[in-house]
């Protein structure tokens, strides 16, 4: 005999754990904290070693030179480079009532990242049992991510840049936590390996609805050769924001800012 | 996650949690109808994934801490990272005990701070004056702080 299970759709009594309220309030706590940030950006790229943490601190120094209020979110939580790229001292993180202040770096730019939480030297590891590390080190890598966007004193800003790890993971993890999709700014290096990776990850971005503003070629003028930028923004009709060459003066990052941004 | 009595065709609802510290979760659901109670057993892999995604079976009682997730989780965090502002030191604030602040000195210092916060905002909420090791298990039951 067969027993007559209602669904769990079908189960409509409210349940104290109210789970699924409890995410909710997860996401309300982001869109709250957000509500005065006019812009989410997320510097992104297919590629690891192209420069994103260096393009996303340079565009933020030129943002903040340009008078505007800047925050970065450092969402490369396992090779966390942003804080040295903006020269912000190790200092401990003040915790309000329900915040923590971020990190100000001398030209006003506000940061917060995982380096300013690690000890020297030691890898991002998580609490937890040994085996099966697969099943929850994402899920938990994503929480970071909701805190840092909901739990960090961003306050009022014109841009908050979120500089990501290689890949699309983490910038599908953002379009999920924010209320709005954020715009996307794509840093390739000149070669044809790069424009490879760097399409499919403008190719996932818009996909998710986000609205690419441009392309960055960095590392330009050196070994590296190739015209994956002029590639990019001809096949997505998107444009070319600058051409970063090695040790670019701030009048490179001006004239971006000037520019596009 | 719910459960139903498929005799009394009921959603049973949550009673109590229960952490061992072993890792592992314990939860009771009772059916409204007719009291029958089930036991949710997770394993550490179970626990851990929950846990990970900022929630907790049974609800919350109170306001989440900043970071609460990262501090409870990280093993590899600055033992100076934080620091308080000190401003939220208002009213009666509850005293430590010396057994209390002795288990409170075990706990890793990078999540220290919270984990302080959470047992006084519980002992402020329901009026105890003194936070003693039991006062810190019940808590911990009530609230779901695995490890704390």
């Amino acid at each position: 005999m067969s027993l007559n299970i209602r669904t769990y759709h079908d189960l409509t009594e409210a349940d104290r754990s109210g789970l699924a309220g409890q995410i909710g309030a997860q996401r309300r706590r982001v869109a709250a904290r957000l509500a005065s940030v006019r812009r989410v950006v997320a510097v992104l790229s297919g590629k690891g070693g192209v420069g994103k943490s260096f393009v996303t601190a340079g565009l933020a120094r030129a943002l903040a030179r340009s008078g505007r209020a800047v925050g970065v979110l450092d969402a490369d939580f396992n090779g966390p480079t942003i804080p040295a790229l903006l020269s912000l001292p190790v200092a401990r993180c003040t915790l309000q009532d329900d915040a923590i202040e971020p990190a100000v770096s001398a030209e006003g730019v506000r940061c917060f990242s995982m380096a300013l939480l690690l000890e020297d030297g030691r890898p991002l590891a998580f609490r937890g049992p040994e085996t099966e590390g697969f099943v929850w080190r994402g899920a938990l890598e994503a929480a970071a991510l909701r805190e840092f966007l909901a739990d960090v004193a961003w306050g009022a800003l014109d841009e908050l840049l979120v500089d990501l790890p290689p890949g699309v993971q983490r910038f599908q993890e953002l379009s999920e936590l924010l209320p709005v999709v954020p715009d996307v700014v794509a840093v390739t290096i000149p070669t044809l390996e790069s424009r490879d990776a760097v399409r499919r990850a403008l190719r996932a971005a818009i996909d998710r609805k986000a609205t690419p503003l441009g392309i960055v070629e960095n590392m330009v003028g050196g070994p590296f050769a190739g015209s994956a930028a002029d590639e990019l923004a001809a096949e997505f009709g998107i444009p070319l924001l600058a051409r970063i060459p090695f040790h670019p003066g701030d009048g490179v990052w001006d004239g971006m800012v000037r520019g596009a941004l | 996650m719910k459960f139903l009595c498929v005799e009394c065709d009921r959603q049973m609802q949550f009673e109590e949690r229960q952490l061992p510290g072993d890792g592992t979760l314990a939860a009771a659901f009772r059916c409204p109808s007719c009291g029958r109670v089930v036991g949710l057993l997770t394993n550490p892999m179970e626990t851990q994934l929950v846990a990970s995604l900022g929630v907790k079976i049974g609800g919350t009682t109170l306001p989440p801490q900043p970071m609460e997730t990262v501090r409870g989780m990280v093993a590899t965090g600055r033992e100076d990272a934080f620091v308080e502002d000190g401003k939220r030191e208002t009213g009666n604030v509850p005293v430590w005990s010396a057994e209390a602040q002795e288990r409170l000195a075990r706990v890793p210092s990078f999540v220290r701070g919270m984990v302080k916060r959470i047992y006084l905002d519980y002992a402020k909420d329901r009026g105890i004056a003194e936070i003693t090791p039991a006062v810190m298990d019940t808590a911990r039951t009530e609230l779901g702080l695995e490890g704390m």
